[in-house]
């Protein structure tokens, strides 16, 4: 079995093999330290004139990152906790996300900015937030997530080697530990790959009744998502789907709302507040669609920063037994 | 041609554009606003002189001067800032958003500096060509410039950054925004720094070319700073400076200096040229169409 961070890294590997063109700038992603998360472990002692250790300037090394893509490179970027992503916003949303189309596509920014983010791991309010929602919408901006169920080291290929616009790529910090599933290794579980560079798959229990209920998830949240769905079938004989897209912005829904037209029954699941997330958009995109009468639900964290203390950042991130409440909820 | 009188038509083709879309704004004919290069064109003339068809020229807000300078046409910037088709973007950029072969200019102050690090960062791998970066006193006061500052010295990356010290950020003069010394800014990170007038052309293009030979040959990044005014407002309307303090600086304008070592024929000549290409210009883009909303894409395609 191959674990997510092993499959990044190799992805990643294989981009610095297969292209001149990719460079990797961060902080601290040198050897033998390799990361803060050992993502870039190995890869500047093989390519040292291409992996580049950075100083603690985010804002200034996406904007550097950025030039360098504007001119023809594919620089691929980590910024060490997603929190800090906000240091660089405006090289996101108004130079990145901007160029090419300000120039009527005169410009192309082949920019990949990777970032781990999520919590429970007790690192507290600054270090364990899930800041991607504030990154979706963003026209000229792509959001990526990848989950287990899909390989990671395919995912960052594409968005290095094939993507020529700017993507953030996001990374759950508890999904490195989490092995790699394909149909061969997902268990009792089916997995189905839509088309596309940026496929969404959708899971559900083999040899289960047809769904009853769709439940929407994406990075470590299909994981929980997943446990949340063993749980259902086996201890309330309720059968669930999750619907895992890698692509979060722009938000495509159509597969989605495919499946929903199907169980009339949505849970969105994600890490970050609920107010104004994700979960929301896709339950407006669904009813805009010209799905009604179906039934819906929300499991985010609660509206509050994320507490240091096990208890207490428990208490306030979505937890398995919060979504199989949720779609008992709608059952 | 000579060299003065190429540089004099140079400056003054500058100086007719930015007095000409100042006069027209009266007339409806420019949508948003706009932030213009009087005074300072002399700058722009004398480093861009060097700028080589394989470097790069990464700009501001205050855009149009070293858009000219480096060599963009006329007749589509003043299109773009009327919003036609015919615009150097298509009208999707207008005064401050400007993409035109290796020339980019942007509307945020201090942002455009690691973008051009980046570029010379691409410039240094691939062997050609260097950067110049223009920016004013006022995005001296954004902290991603030294972030730039520190990598673009760290990587000695071709780059030369060109500060136009015009005493204003926005209204605000530069007494109650900047503390410490301008050079010591470059200085801290090991750049090379010239210090020059800004309305002495040659002066100017001496200074930049004795920077740009170091760059050319690899010892890294460096800093021109020019003392300079601009004549008009920081954009249009919002002038609140003393105008005597205006018309002392206008005593000293680059084009009255350049005009006075050359045979007033011959200056009446070049003025008689470089008014009717302003005014073509400006004829031609305001027969143009406006920007059609069918011209507009999506920012993303959905990739298979």
């Amino acid at each position: 079995m191959t674990t997510v961070l092993e499959s990044l890294n190799q992805g990643l590997r294989s981009c610095l093999e297969e292209s001149q063109e990719v460079y990797l700038l961060g902080e601290d992603i040198l050897d033998p330290y390799g990361g803060a998360f050992k993502v870039t472990r190995g890869l500047s002692t093989s390519f040292p004139e291409r992996v580049i250790t950075t100083p603690i300037s985010e804002a200034g090394f996406i904007g550097i990152s950025t030039g360098m893509a504007v001119r023809g490179l594919r620089p691929v970027v980590e910024i060490m906790f997603g929190d800090f992503l906000t240091l660089a916003a405006d090289q996101l949303v108004n130079y990145a996300a901007k160029l090419r189309w300000m120039s009527v596509d005169e410009v192309r920014v082949p920019l990949v900015v990777r970032t781990p983010m999520g919590g429970r791991r007790g690192y507290g309010p600054t270090h364990s937030q899930s800041l991607e929602k504030h990154f979706l919408g963003i026209p000229g901006l792509r959001v990526l997530a990848l989950h287990h169920c899909l390989s990671p080291a395919e995912t960052i290929r594409s968005a290095v080697l094939r993507d020529n616009d700017p993507v953030l790529f996001i990374e759950h910090k508890l999904s490195y530990g989490l092995d790699v599933w394909d149909e061969g290794s997902a268990g009792e579980f089916h997995i189905e790959q839509s088309a596309g560079l940026y496929p969404e798959v959708r899971i559900t229990l083999a040899e289960a009744p047809q769904p009853l209920v769709t439940i929407a998830a994406y990075g470590y949240a299909v994981h929980l998502a997943l446990e949340a769905v063993r749980e259902l079938g086996y201890g309330h004989e309720v059968f669930a789907e999750v619907v895992a897209p890698t692509q979060l912005s722009p938000a495509r829904t159509d597969g989605l709302a495919g499946h929903v037209r199907r169980t009339r029954r949505l849970v969105t699941v994600e890490e970050a507040s609920g107010e104004f997330g994700w979960g929301t958009e896709l339950i407006a995109s669904l009813s805009l669609a010209g799905l009604d009468g179906f039934r819906v639900n929300r499991v985010a964290a609660m509206d509050m920063p994320i507490p240091a203390s096990g208890p207490l950042e428990k208490a306030v991130l979505p937890q398995v037994e919060d979504i199989v409440s949720a779609v008992l909820d709608v059952c | 041609m000579s060299q003065l009188v190429q540089d004099f038509q140079s400056m003054l083709r500058i100086r007719r554009f930015e007095e000409t879309v100042l006069e027209s704004f009266s007339r409806g004919l420019f949508f948003g606003t706009t932030h213009t290069y009087l005074g300072q064109e002399a700058i722009a003339v004398g480093v861009l002189y060097h700028c080589s068809q394989e470097d790069i020229v990464v700009s501001n807000h205050r855009c149009h001067g070293h858009f000219l300078a480096y060599g963009g046409p006329m007749r589509s910037l003043a299109a773009e800032l009327m919003g036609r088709s015919t615009g150097v973007c298509g009208g999707r950029g207008g005064s401050q958003h400007l993409t035109w072969n290796h020339f980019y200019s942007s509307g945020i102050l201090g942002g455009t500096v690691p973008l051009g690090t980046g570029m010379a960062f691409a410039q240094r791998e691939r062997g050609a060509g260097i950067v110049f970066v223009f920016l004013g006193d006022g995005a001296l006061g954004e902290g991603v410039v030294y972030e730039s500052l520190n990598m673009a010295s760290l990587w000695r990356l071709p780059v030369l950054f060109v500060v136009e010290n015009n005493k204003y950020a926005q209204t605000t003069p530069i007494e109650k925004n900047l503390a410490g010394g301008l050079r010591e800014r470059f200085a801290a990170f090991s750049l090379p720094v010239e210090a020059v007038e800004g309305a002495e052309l040659d002066a100017i293009r001496d200074a930049s070319k004795y920077l740009i030979n170091g760059i050319r040959s690899g010892s890294g990044p460096a800093a021109l700073i020019c003392s300079t005014y601009r004549f008009g407002p920081h954009s249009k309307g919002d002038d609140l400076r003393d105008p005597q303090e205006i018309a002392r600086h206008r005593a000293n304008d680059p084009l009255i200096r350049i005009r006075k070592d050359l045979p007033g024929e011959t200056a009446s000549r070049i003025q008689k040229v470089v008014d009717d290409e302003v005014r073509t210009a400006f004829e031609q883009a305001e027969s143009d169409p406006m920007a059609d909303p069918q011209s507009l894409t999506p920012p993303l395609e959905v990739l298979s």
